[in-house]
């Protein structure tokens, strides 16, 4: 068996065992369902029905109002609501509601919700607004048909010459999230990767080792053998997430008995996504995915695999991180910018750019790309990875070595010019 | 010869780990590596181990260029030594037993039967960080042998090992070097060279000052030194014809011109004092490596 595979076999198996690794499989897709699950099920929760008093001098504010799900409106003699301006009582009223010349004031002995805030408001609002539209002898029922909703569809002529129908959403649903993944993929695992250079060099192991295996090896090994281990938890969290997505959901749909708004449209825009889905792409985007997503990997996870071997504790680190860091996380800030010019010249150079590509393409991608740019990409970021892993490995290879001394650009600049 | 290395040089920027370094190892020897801290021993043993490349010279191993199928007859111990803390002591075994090209099942024999004869065969399932120092270093000890190398390179193989393990240690090597295995180390340790080593190859400067069979060395820098007792220390000195170099109580070391016959002069010693001994006295490895790294 080649030693390469060794190293990857073992790499793979000592990860795959350890508690952390467990812990966080099983509780990212757990993080995951909650993310979305939570705030809907919080919201059904919370919203218990809350009474407000108006006294009774206010019964035009009364009028203007209409109880909800979950607010009820009701009036009370003036002196009881003066009571209770001096003694506040919880167990009856959530809040008292009242005009005073232009102001309206809502009081209770505690913050009141945003929701119920805003609820009062939009209803006064919209009363007062039709009062004085009727004032002005304007119809209501007509100014209400006059209102319109266009719907604009997107379409994109492909080269035969025939429309296809597109959804700008859904582009920026699917750049951003490889997008992300990719950021997060080449963060926690490039990161891993320089861990173990370091936990190797401190435990004294790596000059046993690279008398058995070239150091070249070693290093691809490890890199090759976390990125495996990478690909394995982010396919168990796509599996894992899912399951507890439709678990979730047939959960969520049983105890909310009458579906909410919010869910209907929900579930309508996710219909609505999945037939444009059937336009976009999908194998190109996966294949490019699966492209920039390990091609990204290899050339951070040999840029932290050399910083790893220049230095003694992680906390040394910070130095040579960070250049490697800044375009990764620039890429990050900028998904959104480029989401809405996916054609400007700045996503044109940073989806070129390799150490940004990887995120950047993958943004462009869904909005479409021609061949020629992804090609370039392509080429470029190939060209990089076996340029960074060579030039990564010459510093591996007498960092490794190199035990007790406080390395600076200017060693490394040496190092790169030592021969074998 | 089993090794032998040519001209070898290292440069490190504009330093010299290595600068022109000669070394010829013979099969079935004990080669002491000695030399200052510093002097290039380390570098040395890397290049054998193939962990770098020198920047000209060769080396010729067992008769062929140095190449990496070799590593499978190369056993190496370096001076920074250490084990997977979190790994259990067996798989990590016989991971690096793989590294060196053996099979899983023959490893797993070797191991046995390493572990059984070093007393730790309770180990197998502890995980390195349950350790002690002592036994981690025995563990280090055997990844390093398991393979059964020809040639055997050892970077201060006692150094961490209490007394006792020292000695299991030292009787261990002799008995591969019996067994006809070639053992090259480096010590600060100039007792257990004079014990153990039959060659000894000396660097200084990145340079081999000196190198050969440890009596013929030790020939070479016999300066016709005698270790003399007497009775009376002041008498011998008062009648002492011979510039003493040093004196302990009654205890004299003295050096003679060569032309002056040993003879004469122990009969001229005899006839003034009392003498309780009169022996000639061989210069150690010790003096031997301060004196030429001290010329040069």
């Amino acid at each position: 068996m080649d030693k390469i595979w060794l190293i990857i076999k073992r790499e793979y198996l000592i990860r795959i065992r350890k508690k952390s690794f467990i812990v966080m499989t099983l509780l990212g897709p757990l993080l995951m369902v909650l993310v979305m699950f939570l705030p809907i099920y919080l919201t059904n929760q919370t919203q218990t029905e809350r009474t407000i008093a108006i006294s009774e001098q206010d019964f035009d504010l009364f009028n203007k109002l209409e109880n909800t799900d979950y607010i009820n409106f009701v009036v009370i003699p003036n002196s009881i609501f003066a009571d209770l301006k001096i003694k506040f009582d919880n167990e009856l009223y959530y809040a008292l509601l009242e005009k005073k010349e232009d102001e309206i004031i809502l009081s209770s002995n505690k913050q009141v919700s945003l929701s119920v805030n805003n609820e009062i408001k939009s209803q006064i609002e919209k009363k007062i607004e039709q009062e004085k539209l009727i004032k002005l002898g304007i119809d209501i029922i007509l100014l209400e048909d006059a209102k319109t909703n266009i719907i604009i569809s997107n379409q994109i002529i492909s080269k035969d010459g025939i429309g296809q129908k597109s959804k700008t959403e859904l582009s920026m649903a699917i750049g951003f999230i490889s997008g992300l993944l990719i950021y997060i993929f080449i963060f926690m695992y490039g990161t891993m990767v320089m861990r173990s250079i370091i936990e190797e060099k401190t435990n004294r192991i790596v000059e046993v080792i690279i008398s058995s295996v070239k150091p070249f090896k070693l290093m691809m090994g490890k890199i090759i053998g976390v990125s495996l281990i990478g690909l394995t938890q982010f396919i168990l969290w796509i599996c894992l997430t899912s399951l507890l997505f439709f678990v979730s959901q047939a959960y969520f749909v049983n105890i909310t008995e009458v579906e909410s708004t919010q869910e209907i449209e929900m579930q309508s825009m996710m219909l609505e996504g999945l037939m444009y889905l059937n336009n976009i792409n999908l194998v190109e985007i996966l294949l490019a995915f699966l492209f920039y997503f390990l091609g990204g990997y290899l050339m951070y996870g040999s840029l932290f695999a050399a910083v790893g071997s220049a230095v003694d504790a992680e906390a040394d680190s910070q130095q040579f991180i960070l250049p490697v860091t800044v375009p990764l996380i620039l890429s990050f800030i900028l998904i959104q910018p480029i989401m809405e010019n996916p054609d400007s010249s700045l996503a044109f150079w940073m989806s070129i750019f390799p150490l940004t590509s990887p995120i950047i393409m993958m943004v462009r991608i869904p909005f479409g790309v021609s061949e020629w740019e992804l090609l370039v990409s392509i080429l470029v970021l190939v060209g990089s990875f076996i340029l960074s892993t060579k030039l990564a490995a010459k510093i591996y290879r007498t960092g490794i070595l190199m035990y007790g001394k406080k390395i600076n650009y200017k060693e490394l600049w040496k190092w790169l010019r030592y021969k074998g | 010869m089993i090794l032998k290395a040519k001209n070898i040089v290292k440069q490190y920027g504009d330093f010299y780990a290595l600068n022109n370094a000669n070394i010829a190892v013979p099969k079935n020897s004990i080669y002491a590596l000695l030399g200052p801290n510093g002097a290039g021993k380390t570098s040395l043993m890397r290049i054998i181990n193939q962990i770098t490349a020198p920047d000209s010279g060769e080396i010729i191993f067992d008769n062929e260029k140095l190449q990496r199928n070799h590593i499978k007859d190369i056993g190496y111990l370096p001076e920074e030594r250490g084990l997977y803390k979190k790994m259990n002591v067996m798989e990590q075994c016989l991971y690096l037993a793989q590294l060196k090209d053996m099979s899983h099942n023959k490893a797993k024999n070797r191991l046995m039967f390493w572990f059984d004869k070093l007393n730790i065969k309770n180990l197998f399932n502890k995980k390195v960080e349950e350790l002690s120092k002592g036994m981690a270093q025995k563990i280090q000890f055997i990844t390093a042998i398991i393979h059964e190398p020809k040639l055997l390179i050892f970077d201060e193989p006692f150094s961490g090992f209490d007394p006792i393990n020292a000695s299991v240690i030292k009787n261990e090597i002799l008995e591969l070097h019996k067994n006809g295995t070639t053992i090259i180390f480096s010590t600060h340790r100039m007792e257990s060279v004079e014990e153990i080593c039959t060659h000894i190859g000396l660097i200084n400067n990145s340079k081999t000052i000196l190198e050969g069979k440890i009596d013929d060395i030790k020939t070479t820098f016999y300066d016709n030194s005698y270790e003399i007792v007497c009775e009376d220390h002041e008498k011998l000195k008062s009648t002492f014809a011979y510039k003493s170099k040093e004196h302990d109580k009654n205890k004299h070391i003295v050096s003679i011109n060569k032309d002056i016959d040993y003879k004469k002069f122990m009969q001229d010693i005899i006839s003034k004092n009392k003498i309780v001994s009169f022996q000639k006295k061989n210069p150690t490895i010790e003096g031997i490596f301060i004196k030429a790294v001290q010329n040069g």
